[in-house]
C-alpha cells in the first residue's frame, strides 16, 4: 500500500516539518525494523482447509436458505416473480435474434436482419463510419463460425444493459442530487464492483434458477454501478449558474431536472450506457458457469481441452462485439454534443434505408439463406490454428526468458514484500495502514482504515488477506510503469495511438481464460503468473488514462517549454507527467481496481490466497463460507486501497501551485 | 459550410448505395428455401419420456457419460434432453429447485451427498457408473524413466531439492490442483515427513499444463492428479505409490497417512425424478461402462475435437450390446 500511494502521491507541500514523502519513509522505515523484531507473531494464518467458527455460520446460512427454498413466502411470491419478469425479458430477445422461436427452427430475425438493423441503427444515432464498422464486425462474427453463439451473448448482454440503465439511471440521478442517497449508495456500488462474482453465483442460482434469469441478474450485479456512477457524476459536475438562473426563473424541481440537469450531463450518462455495457460484456464467460449460452461456453468449454485456439476464436469475437459498441456508443456520444442542423437529404435518406432495413429484416425472416449464416467457421478455423501456432512457438521458445523474469521479479520484490506483510504481527501492519492514511489522508480516511483492518481481522484470513496485498501492490507497480511509458507515447504520438488503441481494447475484453493456458505455459503454476494476468487486464485503463490525461496538457504549455530549449526528456518529467497529476492518480486508483478483480482469476494459476479461498468456496460446499468471507476481505481491501489513495490525491490536488518544484 | 457540403454529398452517396442494395436484394430474394418448409429430415419418434434434465459437470469424462446417455434417451427413448453446463455445487442445488434431473459422474463429494442427500432429501443415489476414479501424485513420464525409484514415496525426500520452485520457500513443489477435488497432501506431506510443500494450482488446466511442458523441457514436476482423464491418453504419467490404503485409515483428516481409496463414481439423481421412475431414470439407473469405453469417447472430444453427440453417437453404434442392457424393460 506503501507503494501503491507514493506513485500516486506527487510531492505535495509542507505538513508540519516533514514533507508527506518524508513521513510515509519514516513510517516505512519503523514497520521494516519493528518487523525484524517481531518476526513470526500474531500472523493469524489458516490452513487451507480450515475454517473459523464465521465461515461455518456462513455455511449454516447458506444451508438454511436453500432448505427452506420452497416454503419461504419470500421465495414464493418476490424471487420467484423476479424470476419470471427477467426471463420473460431474456427469452424475448433471444426469441427475436438467438434462438428458435413460435414454433420457427430460427429466431425471428436471422443474420441478415440482424445486420441490417444493426447497421442502420449505428448510422441513424452515430455515423456512416462506425456503421460499416459495426456491420464488418457482425458479418466477422458469422465467418467466424460463431454466430449463433454471439447473438446469444449479445442477447444477454442487451438484455442486462436495458435492465441496468432502467435502474441504474433514475438512481444514478437521485445519486447526482441528494448528498446523503449519494453517501449511502457509495458502498454498496463499491460491493457490487469487487466482490467476486464466484462468491455469489451460487446463491444467485439458488434464489432465481438456473436460466436466464441467474445469469442476467449476475451480469446486472456487475454492469449497473458504472451506469449510476457515472450518471450522479454527470449532473454532479453541470455548473452551478445555468441550475441557479433556472430555479430563479421560478422553475420547479422537476423542470430543472429534465430542462437543466439531464440536458447538460446527456454526454457523461451517454458514457455511463458505454462502460455498462463493456462491463456486461465482460461477465460473458463467467455467466456460462451457470448455463447462459453464448461464446462463453464455448470459452470453457475449450478450456477443458486446454484448446487455446478455439477460446481465442469465441474471446476474439467477444472483443469484436465489446469494439463496435463501444465504437458506436462513443460516436453517438459524441454527436449528442455536435448535433449540427441535419442536411436536407437526411430525412429522406433515415426513410429509405430505413425501409431497406426493413426488406432485410423481412428476407431473414423468410428465406434460410438471410436466416442461417451458411458456410461459415473457416475463418475460426483458421484464426484457431494460427492462436494454437503462436502459443505453442511462444511456450517452446520464450520459456527460459520467461522463467528467469519470474524468478528475478519473485525473489527481489514480491518475496520481500510478501514477508513483510505476512510476517509481521497482523496489528503492526494495521496500525501502519492507520498511520498511513493518517498522513497521506485525513483522520477521517484513518478511522475507515481501522474499521476496515479491524474487519479484515475479523473474516478470519488475515494471511491470506497480506498474500493477496502484496501480489496486488506489485502488479498495480507494474500497471503504472506500464501506464506512463505507454500512456506518455500514446499521449504524444496520435499514430501510436491509432495502432495501440484497438489492442489495449482486446486485452480489457479478451476474456482472461484465453490466455491462462500460454501464462502457465510460460510462467508455471506461480503468484507471478496470476500479476501478470492481472496487469494484462488492468494496464490498458491505466494507459488510456494517462494518454488521456497527457493529451490535455495545453499545447502553448509544451510550446513555451520547448522554446524555452526544453529537450524531450524534459519535456515530459517537467511539464507533461507533472500536469497529469490528476490523470496519474486516477490511472493508480482505477488500475489498483482492475487488479484487484484479477484476484480471483490469479486463484487460478497458482496464486493461492483469497483467490483460491474464493475458487474453492465456489465449489465445495463446505468451504462455501470461507470463499463468501474471501470474497469480503477482498472487497475490504479494496475500500482501504481506494480511500487511501483518494484522500491522497484529494489533498494534493488542493496544496497551492507554487508548492510545485 | 464546408462540412454541409460534405455531407450532402456523404448523404448522397449513402442515398444511392442504399437504393441499390434494395434492389440487390430484392433479386436475390426470389429464390432460396424458405424458413420453416420441410427439409427432408424424419424427427424423431416420439416417446413417453417427456423433458429430461441433465447437468453436465466441466470436465471431459463427465461430459462423454452425459453425451452417451443424451443420444440414447434421444434416439431410443424420444426423450427431449436438456443438457445444461454447471459447476458440481449448481447441479445439486438444482435436484431441489427441479431443474437438474441427474448427474451422471460423481466424485465422491460425501459433503453433497450429506447435504441434498441426508438432509434436505432432495436427491438419492443411482447407483455406480462402472468407472473408477483414482486420485494420487503423479510425475511425467520422463521422470519415471529417468529415476525409476522416483514412484515409491520413501525416495522423494532424495528428489525434493530437483522440486524447488519460486513458489515453494526452498522445499520440493507439490502441485496441487482443481480445488473441486478432496484432497489430503498437506495432511499426507506432514505426516509421511516429506520435504515438500504443497502450492494450489487452483485448476485443473494449470496441472495439465505443467505436465506438458515438464514433458517438452524435461523439467521435474509432481502434482496431484486423477484417472480417469482424457490427457492420460496424450501422456502416460506415472502414478507415486504412497502407504497403501486401508478402511478408515482416511477417518481423521488431519492424522491421514495413507494413499487415496479407489473411487466408485456414481450417478446422483433428483428424488422426484426416481418417483417418477420414467424411461430416462431407468436408463440412468441402469448406465453403466467401463474406464476404457469412458477413454474412447472423452479422447474422441477432447483429443480429435469430434463434437459430443458425434463422438457419443460412433460410441453407441459400435456397442448396441451395452447399450441394450441399458434400455428399460417393457
Amino acid at each position: 500500500m506503501a507503494t501503491t500511494t507514493a506513485v500516486a502521491a506527487p510531492p505535495a507541500g509542507l505538513r508540519r516539518h516533514l514533507g508527506k514523502p518524508a513521513q510515509a519513509a519514516t513510517i516505512l522505515v519503523l514497520w521494516v525494523l519493528a518487523w525484524l523484531l517481531l518476526r513470526g507473531r500474531d500472523t493469524l494464518s489458516l490452513a487451507p482447509a480450515d475454517l473459523t467458527p464465521l465461515h461455518r455460520w456462513l455455511n449454516d446460512l447458506n444451508d438454511s436458505v436453500g432448505a427452506s427454498r420452497n416454503s419461504n413466502p419470500l421465495f414464493l411470491y418476490f424471487f420467484n416473480e423476479i424470476r419470471a419478469a427477467i426471463d420473460a425479458v431474456v427469452t424475448f430477445v433471444q426469441a427475436l435474434i438467438s434462438q428458435p422461436s413460435y414454433g420457427r427452427p430460427v429466431p425471428v430475425l436471422g443474420w441478415l436482419g440482424v445486420v441490417a438493423v444493426v447497421a442502420y441503427v449505428s448510422w441513424v444515432f452515430a455515423n456512416w463510419r462506425v456503421a460499416l464498422l459495426a456491420a464488418g464486425g457482425f458479418v466477422l462474427f458469422g465467418l467466424q463460425g460463431l454466430w449463433v453463439e454471439s447473438m446469444d451473448t449479445l442477447a444477454l448482454t442487451l438484455a442486462a444493459v436495458v435492465i441496468s440503465l432502467l435502474f441504474g439511471i433514475p438512481l444514478g440521478i437521485w445519486a447526482g442530487l441528494s448528498d446523503r442517497f449519494h453517501r449511502l449508495i457509495t458502498p454498496v456500488l463499491d460491493f457490487m464492483q469487487t466482490m467476486p462474482t464466484f462468491v455469489y453465483l451460487a446463491p444467485l442460482t439458488l434464489l432465481f434458477l438456473i436460466g436466464p434469469a441467474s445469469a442476467t441478474i449476475a451480469t446486472l450485479i456487475y454492469a449497473m454501478p458504472p451506469a449510476i456512477r457515472i450518471t450522479a457524476h454527470g449532473i454532479r459536475s453541470v455548473p452551478e449558474s445555468p441550475v441557479e438562473a433556472t430555479e430563479s426563473l421560478g422553475a420547479t424541481r422537476w423542470q430543472t431536472l429534465t430542462r437543466v440537469l439531464l440536458p447538460l450531463s446527456k454526454r457523461t450518462i451517454v458514457l455511463g450506457v458505454n462502460q455498462t455495457i463493456m462491463a456486461a460484456l465482460s461477465m460473458a464467460t463467467i455467466a456460462a458457469l451457470i448455463d447462459a449460452p453464448g461464446l462463453g461456453k464455448t470459452v470453457i468449454k475449450a478450456l477443458q481441452t486446454l484448446d487455446v485456439g478455439t477460446a481465442f476464436n469465441a474471446g476474439l469475437a467477444i472483443v469484436v462485439m465489446a469494439i463496435v459498441l463501444d465504437r458506436v456508443t462513443t460516436a453517438a456520444g459524441a454527436r449528442v454534443d455536435k448535433a449540427g442542423p441535419p442536411s436536407r437529404l437526411r430525412r429522406p435518406l433515415v426513410a429509405l434505408l430505413g425501409v431497406a432495413a426493413a426488406v432485410c429484416c423481412y428476407l431473414s425472416y423468410t428465406y434460410v439463406w438471410a436466416a442461417e449464416f451458411a458456410g461459415g467457421a473457416g475463418l475460426g478455423s483458421a484464426l484457431a490454428r494460427g492462436a494454437d501456432a503462436v502459443t505453442v512457438w511462444a511456450q517452446d521458445d520464450l520459456f527460459t526468458v520467461t522463467e528467469s523474469v519470474k524468478n528475478t521479479i519473485t525473489v527481489l520484490l514480491l518475496d520481500p514484500l510478501q514477508a513483510l506483510l505476512v510476517e509481521s504481527p497482523w496489528w503492526l501492519v494495521g496500525a501502519v495502514a492507520v498511520a498511513f492514511a493518517a498522513v497521506l489522508g485525513t483522520v477521517r480516511v484513518a478511522v475507515t482504515t481501522a474499521a476496515c483492518v479491524g474487519l479484515l481481522a475479523g473474516t478470519g484470513l488475515w494471511q491470506d488477506s497480506m498474500m493477496t496485498l502484496a501480489m496486488t501492490i506489485v502488479a498495480t507497480i507494474m500497471v503504472m510503469a506500464l501506464g506512463v511509458v505507454f500512456g506518455v507515447w500514446m499521449g504524444r504520438n496520435r499514430h501510436v495511438d491509432r495502432i495501440l488503441r484497438p489492442a489495449l481494447d482486446a486485452g480489457q475484453t479478451m476474456p482472461s481464460f484465453v490466455y491462462l493456458v500460454p501464462f502457465l505455459a510460460l510462467f508455471s503454476a506461480s503468484r507471478f503468473t496470476a500479476i501478470v494476468a492481472a496487469v494484462m487486464f488492468a494496464a490498458p485503463v491505466a494507459i488510456k488514462i494517462i494518454a488521456d490525461g497527457v493529451r490535455g496538457v495545453s499545447a502553448t504549455t509544451v510550446e513555451a517549454a520547448t522554446a524555452a530549449g526544453s529537450n524531450t526528456w524534459q519535456i515530459i518529467t517537467k511539464v507533461q507527467l507533472p500536469m497529469t497529476r490528476q490523470s496519474l492518480t486516477l490511472a493508480a486508483n482505477q488500475g489498483l481496481i482492475y487488479v484487484l478483480s484479477m484476484v480471483v482469476v490469479g486463484g487460478l494459476v497458482g496464486a493461492g490466497a483469497l483467490g483460491y479461498d474464493v475458487v474453492a468456496g465456489f465449489v465445495q460446499g463446505e468451504l462455501y463460507g470461507k470463499g463468501l468471507a474471501a470474497g469480503v476481505a477482498i472487497v475490504l481491501l479494496g475500500i482501504l486501497l481506494d480511500r487511501i489513495a483518494h484522500a491522497a490525491a484529494q489533498r494534493s490536488a488542493t496544496t497551492p501551485r507554487s508548492a510545485k518544484p | 459550410m464546408n462540412r454541409t457540403i460534405s455531407n450532402t454529398r456523404t448523404t448522397r452517396r449513402l442515398a444511392g448505395a442504399a437504393a441499390a442494395t434494395t434492389i440487390t436484394l430484392a433479386l436475390a430474394a426470389c429464390g432460396g428455401a424458405k424458413v420453416g418448409e420441410p427439409t427432408g429430415g424424419g424427427s424423431a419418434a416420439a416417446g413417453t419420456c417427456g423433458t429430461f434434465n441433465l447437468a453436465v459437470n466441466p470436465w471431459v469424462g463427465y461430459e462423454a457419460n452425459a453425451a452417451v446417455i443424451a443420444y440414447v434417451a434421444e434416439k431410443n427413448l424420444g426423450c427431449k434432453v436438456n443438457q445444461k453446463d454447471l459447476k458440481e455445487e449448481i447441479a445439486w442445488q438444482g435436484f431441489g429447485t427441479g431443474e437438474v434431473d441427474a448427474v451422471v459422474e460423481n466424485w465422491g463429494h460425501p459433503d453433497l451427498k450429506k447435504k441434498y442427500i441426508e438432509q434436505q432429501k432432495t436427491a438419492v443415489e443411482a447407483g455406480p457408473t462402472g468407472n473408477e476414479g483414482l486420485i494420487g501424485w503423479y510425475v511425467p513420464p520422463w521422470m519415471a524413466e529417468k529415476y525409476p525409484d522416483i514412484t515409491d514415496y520413501k525416495n522423494l525426500n532424495k528428489y525434493a531439492s530437483m522440486f524447488k520452485t519460486s513458489e515453494s520457500g526452498g522445499k520440493g513443489q507439490l502441485l496441487d490442483g482443481d480445488p473441486s477435488f478432496v484432497t489430503n497432501d498437506a495432511a499426507l506431506v506432514k505426516n509421511l515427513n516429506l520435504d515438500f510443500k504443497v502450492v494450489y494450482a487452483g485448476s485443473e488446466t494449470a496441472l495439465i499444463t505443467a505436465f506438458r511442458q515438464a514433458e517438452a523441457k524435461k523439467t521435474p514436476v509432481m502434482a496431484y492428479f486423477y484417472e480417469p482423464q482424457w490427457f492420460l491418453a496424450e501422456l502416460k504419467l506415472a502414478r507415486v505409490n504412497l502407504p497403501p490404503y486401508t478402511t478408515g485409515c482416511d477417518a481423521v483428516p488431519q492424522k491421514v497417512a495413507c494413499d487415496y481409496p479407489k473411487l466408485v463414481l456414481d450417478k446422483i439423481v433428483s428424488a422426484k425424478f426416481a418417483a417418477a421412475n420414467g424411461p430416462a431414470y431407468q436408463l440412468v439407473k441402469n448406465f453403466t461402462w467401463t474406464n476404457d469405453d469412458q477413454n474412447e469417447v472423452a479422447k474422441a472430444i477432447a483429443v480429435d475435437k469430434v463434437k459430443p453427440a458425434d463422438a457419443a453417437k460412433k460410441w453407441v453404434e459400435a456397442n448396441q450390446d451395452k447399450v441394450k442392457a441399458w434400455l428399460p424393460k417393457s
